[in-house]
């Protein structure tokens, strides 16, 4: 393709068929992830589509089986967690930036990365299957018995979902190990942990996580398996087990989760805010120990999700002090976001509009957040839809406009073409409109009571449901116009230049050509003149 | 250039190695919380888990003359018995040994082999509620239409009336749920063991 001059190395440069699946080189595994996720997207935005019509208006019009609408809760969830926001923002633009910002020629095991990406292809495989075989799984992504069990989901559908969580887990713990041994072992000379780039840092931070916070999921996955199978009884209270003891193992791994999600899209907005603003960021240090903080805090809170199962009084009084203390660090970026603006030039290009609009779109969620860490508040919200709005806000609003702005911003160096600004801006717009008429109404419906995880709700809260229905067909006329800017940038942009941003844009990747030929820093860049700080 | 890269690899494969080792040891506490759980919950009291105890109290230097309410419930699930306490609440003084009975009745026409599960609430008062004998701790074997009276021997620990988060509680509920016994296998076990059990807990 278009690396043949940059590319005149003694290396190969496999071509066809082979270049892709068999491939190991960062790049074309980063774009393979971002092909997968997108796939996946289909599934993941298609069930949530489905379930705003249905309740677009009180009674039944589509969805007359319950089960069914458990299904897409489940199906949604699981799809967008672990094979949108998990490979677009992990596997696709960590594949992708990591080696290139720290001056590395390629990720320390190229063929393992090859394997991380092919087990996340057959992980999709397995969860779609969870959606249509045997009845599918009702279980929401929480997954919780007794529910999962074997006396209430006889059929395929939930061994189906564990074994794909299962394969799924494997290629992100070999993903993690082959991010942490990169960062660590591969910088460039001179590229010290504290000169590294906020987006590598990220990916850093999100590595361990995920390597701390899988296995326990994977554990935890393997016993309910065995439950269900093999007559084992660990979360049976008949055979001597605890079903409390899942929602424990769920949430010492599935909080972490959440951070392992939102943590990359935090990287990626700190070089666009840096980049857009023409400054250094501000409190480097600061920042990267902000993620690191929100870290090692993130695994000692799981049990905020737990409120209503019955912990003593004391116990909540720690967890809700403790999640409250993660208002800290996100204080810290959020401010130091907004500081690295204070007086900067300013250029409003459409990543810039799409890292606004994360900013804003999480400091509600975060709010949010800390109304819902309190556990004396929670017992009246838990499992309403103002945690629905809560965690779309942070996740789907936050994580996605963080892949949002880093496509934009990125788009140029990983398809040497750029794309059109002035659809790019309409696309914020109103996707920004769309998203928030989807959910800020559900915060009300939520305080008003309403429950999550049902396909129907009494004529009271006929009016915001439909507000936020038609805030769905808004947000879904967005995300076609991107469908349709991604295909005609790709054919048909502009070239763009190694450095389409200016004097703002300091880091290594924007030092090559673009395209990133398929080859980059055999000779590794060095660093150690230049100023520090990104 | 060659060894250099030699060494490279060779510190990324061992970067690797203690990676895949912090996995393989996140993945073994994964599985050492069944046990722990259980553990912990049995030392702290935590979530209502009531003590147990090898012998009585102390006769009671620290009993007042504060009373307690004991409440009794009984539930069944998913087993083929009857399960009822035999009295509905005790006054009892913090300090002082008692003993409570139940009576389960097999209401099936087979051999069924129940085990229970038990807990006290309000559950902050788990670490004072003390067993010094249940038939909670074994399984019990219940031939077709034999009806079985179970003893529970506890004491309430005086010390709950100055821990400043239990000295507000004067009544608490014990409680237990039957189970059948998953997967039993086809034995033609007798209950003598239990019933001369349950008789020396009576006489004792």
């Amino acid at each position: 393709m278009a690396y043949g001059a940059a590319a005149a190395h003694d290396d190969h440069t496999p071509t066809g068929w082979r270049r892709w699946v068999y491939s190991t080189n960062h790049k074309d595994i980063g774009t393979l992830y971002f092909i997968a996720a997108i796939f996946a997207s289909i599934f993941g935005g298609g069930m949530s589509w489905l379930m705003r019509l249905e309740l677009a208006q009180p009674g039944i019009q589509y969805i007359a089986d319950p089960h069914f609408y458990n299904v897409l809760v489940t199906g949604h969830g699981l799809i967008m967690v672990f094979f949108v926001v998990m490979p677009a923002l992990i596997g696709g633009f960590g594949n992708w930036f990591v080696p290139l910002m720290i001056g590395a020629p390629d990720m320390a095991f190229p063929r393992m990365n090859n394997v991380s990406f092919w087990l996340l292809a057959v992980a999709i495989v397995l969860a779609l299957c969870a959606a249509f075989v045997g009845g599918g799984a009702a279980t929401g992504w929480t997954v919780y018995p007794p529910l999962s069990n074997a006396t209430f989901h006889p059929g395929m559908a939930v061994d189906f979902a564990i074994l794909a969580l299962h394969v799924a887990g494997a290629s992100s713990i070999l993903g993690a190990i082959n991010f942490i041994v990169t960062i660590f072992n591969m910088r460039a000379p001179g590229m010290t942990l504290h000169r590294m780039p906020l987006f590598a840092w990220s990916m850093l931070v999100t590595a361990f996580l995920l390597l701390l916070a899988l296995p326990v999921l994977a554990g935890a996955l393997t016993m309910l398996l065995t439950d269900r199978n093999f007559g084992t009884h660990f979360f049976d209270p008949a055979g001597g087990g605890d079903p409390i003891l899942w929602q424990h193992l769920f949430w010492f791994f599935g909080h972490p989760e959440v951070y392992i999600m939102i943590l990359p899209a935090f990287g990626i907005i700190s070089h666009i805010v840096s980049t857009f603003s023409k400054k250094p960021i501000f409190g480097y240090l600061g920042m990267a120990y902000a993620m690191v903080a929100i870290g090692v805090v993130g695994f000692v809170v799981w049990a905020h999700h737990m409120y209503s199962v019955g912990l003593d009084v004391n116990t909540r009084a720690y967890f809700v002090a403790a999640t409250m203390v993660i208002a800290v660090p996100t204080g810290v970026k959020i401010f130091s976001w907004i500081a690295t603006m204070w007086g900067g030039s300013i250029s409003f290009k459409t990543p810039m509009l799409w890292a606004f609009g994360f900013i804003f779109l999480f400091v509600v969620g975060g709010v949010t957040g800390v109304v819902l860490a309190n556990a004396g508040v929670d017992m009246a919200f838990h499992d309403t839809y103002y945690v629905v709005a809560h965690f779309h806000y942070v996740l789907s609003l936050g994580a996605v406009f963080g892949m949002f702005a880093g496509w934009y911003y990125w788009i140029g160096k990983m398809c040497g073409r750029q794309y059109n600004e002035f659809l790019g801006k309409v696309h914020f717009y109103i996707t920004f409109i769309g998203v928030n008429l989807v959910f800020f109404p559900q915060h009300f419906l939520g305080m008003a009571g309403m429950p999550r995880r049902y396909h129907d709700y009494p004529d009271v809260y006929a009016g915001w449901n439909m507000v936020s229905s038609v805030g769905v067909a808004i947000t879904a006329v967005g995300t076609l116009l991107w469908f349709y800017i991604a295909i005609s940038t790709i054919r048909s942009g502009r070239l763009c230049e190694a450095n389409p941003w200016g004097e703002g844009a300091t880091t290594l990747e924007w030092t090559v050509p673009s395209p990133a030929p398929f080859h980059t820093f055999e000779d590794l860049p060095d660093i150690s003149k230049q100023k520090a700080g990104h | 250039m060659t060894t250099s890269v030699d060494a490279k690899s060779k510190q990324n494969l061992k970067t690797a190695g203690l990676l895949f080792g912090l996995v393989g040891g996140m993945i073994g506490l994964s599985f050492a919380a069944v046990p722990l759980y259980k553990l912990f919950c049995q030392v702290t009291g935590y979530a209502g888990t009531p003590r147990t105890v090898a012998v009585a109290p102390a006769p009671g230097a620290k009993a007042g003359a504060d009373l307690i309410h004991v409440r009794f419930d009984a539930n069944i699930n998913g087993i083929d018995w009857q399960f009822k306490a035999l009295q509905t609440e005790m006054v009892v003084k913090p300090g002082e040994q008692v003993l409570a009975f139940y009576r389960a009745t097999n209401t099936s026409d087979k051999a069924i082999i129940g085990t229970s599960t038990f807990n006290v609430s309000p559950a902050k008062i788990g670490g004072y509620f003390a067993k010094i004998d249940c038939f909670c701790f074994t399984e019990q074997t219940l031939l077709p239409g034999e009806s079985i009276d179970m003893p529970v021997s506890f004491y309430v620990d005086p010390d709950m009336l100055t821990d400043i988060s239990t000295r507000d509680v004067r009544a608490l509920t014990l409680s237990y749920t039957f189970f059948e016994v998953p997967d039993q296998p086809e034995t033609e076990q007798t209950v003598s063991g239990i019933e001369s059990q349950a008789d020396a807990d009576v006489s004792g």
